[in-house]
């Protein structure tokens, strides 16, 4: 008895709060390049590469607009707009020409892009880490810490970004040829529906909600010409552990892996704290290969 | 009319096409055409290219040689998309339902396009829901939780919101009970009352020759028969010949 009490004591009640808001935060930024990647798999069976690059694009665009305009909001805006563009010709130069073919040219072709974007960041804003500046710096106190409200923020936004597209994929007349084409490419072909057209939308669209991820992540650590790497390998977990193709067993497998992480980090260094992920992907290998949050297709 | 004296301007109009999946050689010029508001019937058995022929008339295979033509102007190398707009309803064998897509969903693929108002959408859906009353009773549950006749019916519904000039069914009875088949017979001739030309792929010799006006039989890749649908009988020797029955 002394000893279950003993052990209930032992929890450290107040990190977990705060661990627990910190998952939410981190999970919804990996859920808002999550959904972008999972849907560009689910419609056109692409491993994006890429994605990586384009969050970290999307947070250089904000660095950008920032320093010129001084608005986080319009650099916001603008990032993800420019970034869904540069998405969609990337789309229809580098991927459209390869639709039908083995899946590792795509592999491949989105590796390579990678690897350009990459090295033109790198060219284009060298290597030091810039800075987006916190667009508020209200805080309020949880616990002994204090707690900014920015990231409240970033987790509110990030929801109501996935939110607002989940209602177009519903109710849409485009959000229903997206959700047709995913289920069948050439019967939606045979309904009218321009398949090659609505490929280059989704991947634009993907584009644009991973550069939406780096603006509102830029503030929370520097931006760098590297930053997409940590990001996509996450993203790429949790698409595979909430199903491939599948939108919201990723946002769900988002939020559980962040929190996940972030319980672990109080007991070990945030560094060790990444196996969990890792751990967890592997177990779902292992048992539920199909994700799980898969449905039946 | 003779059926071998093609009017000026068929609707559609196939011309010596050849087909290929990949290395295999499917369709060894392939002829035929289909007038306005015409039912044509295409027997043959299984294998012989019958449904490669609607393929590659909705631009879902692209022919290697050959033409095809609609109302008098080419198409083959048109993506099915485009062909769709132009007024070809496509309704395939296996019905291909958007499975996860709400039976309503799986109507507005159809229905919202360019031009079109609520008023002419609220009117195809009454239309369609007239015909198939049982989709307008299960309008908001998954196409993948339809019965097999049930999905049929969704596959022509769904074709019909294009407001086709033609509509290409293939084998639209298959596996269905004989209420269902009487059903599908009847929305043959609803819609072709309507003027709407079909071209029907079929296993069904009796009602492919009740429902059509001609009907061409195919054997290997080619068109061998082709004649008004009244000369044919059940027992004819020539059904015998082609198809077996």
């Amino acid at each position: 008895m002394s000893t279950m009490l003993g052990l209930l004591q032992a929890i450290p009640y107040e990190a977990l709060l705060i661990q627990t808001l910190n998952g939410i935060v981190t999970g919804m930024i990996l859920a808002l390049i999550a959904s972008g990647l999972t849907l560009i798999f689910g419609i056109m069976d692409v491993v994006n590469f890429a994605h990586g690059e384009l969050f970290m694009f999307g947070a250089y665009m904000g660095v950008v607009v920032i320093s010129a305009t001084g608005s986080f909001w319009l650099a916001l805006v603008l990032a993800t707009l420019i970034v869904a563009l540069i998405g969609a010709a990337l789309q229809i130069t580098t991927l459209r020409p390869l639709l039908g073919r083995d899946p590792l040219t795509t592999i491949l072709a989105t590796f390579g892009i990678s690897l350009v974007m990459q090295n033109y960041a790198l060219w284009q804003f060298g290597p030091v880490a810039r800075k987006i500046p916190e667009p508020f710096s209200g805080q309020f106190t949880l616990f002994y810490l204090e707690y900014p409200w920015y990231r409240v923020l970033i987790a509110v936004l990030s929801a109501a970004i996935i939110g607002g597209f989940y209602l177009f994929l519903k109710y849409g007349t485009y959000g229903i040829w997206i959700r047709a084409t995913t289920q069948d490419r050439v019967m939606a072909e045979a309904m009218g529906i321009p398949v090659s057209w609505v490929h280059t939308a989704v991947f634009g669209i993907g584009a644009g909600m991973a550069a939406a991820s780096g603006v509102l992540f830029g503030p929370l650590v520097g931006v760098n010409h590297a930053m997409g790497l940590d990001w996509v390998l996450k993203a790429f977990i949790v698409v595979v552990v909430g199903g491939m193709g599948n939108l919201g067993g990723s946002i769900v497998a988002s939020i559980f892996i962040s929190l996940l992480e972030a319980y672990a980090s109080i007991w070990v260094s945030p560094a060790q704290a990444v196996i969990v992920s890792f751990v967890v992907l592997i177990l779902t290998l292992l048992f539920r290969p199909t994700g799980l949050f898969a449905t039946p297709k | 009319m003779t059926p071998d004296a093609t009017p000026i301007e068929p609707l559609v109009a196939v011309e010596d096409v050849h087909t290929y999946y990949g290395k295999s050689h499917i369709l060894h010029g392939v002829s035929l055409h289909v007038d306005s508001g015409e039912v044509v019937g295409l027997l043959g058995r299984n294998g012989v290219g019958k449904s490669t022929t609607l393929k590659t008339i909705m631009g879902l295979v692209h022919p290697h040689r050959g033409k095809v033509l609609f109302a008098g102007k080419p198409i083959t190398s048109l993506p099915a998309h485009k062909l769709a707009r132009l007024g070809i309803g496509y309704v395939p064998e296996d019905r291909r339902i958007f499975r996860l897509l709400t039976v309503m969903e799986n109507l507005r693929t159809g229905l919202d396009r360019h031009g079109m108002t609520e008023a002419r959408k609220q009117e195809l859906l009454e239309k369609a829901f007239s015909y198939f009353p049982v989709l307008a009773e299960r309008r908001n549950q998954a196409g993948g939780t339809l019965s097999g006749g049930e999905q049929q019916m969704l596959a022509i519904a769904r074709a019909m919101m294009l407001e086709p000039k033609i509509i290409l069914l293939d084998e639209p009875t298959e596996g269905l009970m004989p209420r269902m088949v009487s059903q599908i017979r009847q929305i043959i001739d609803v819609l072709h009352r309507e003027g709407v030309a079909i071209l029907l792929v079929e296993q069904n010799v009796p009602l492919t020759l009740e429902a059509s006006q001609r009907v061409y039989i195919m054997e290997k890749g080619a068109v061998r028969h082709h004649c008004p649908a009244s000369a044919l009988k059940i027992g004819d020797p020539l059904i015998q010949q082609y198809l077996g029955v």
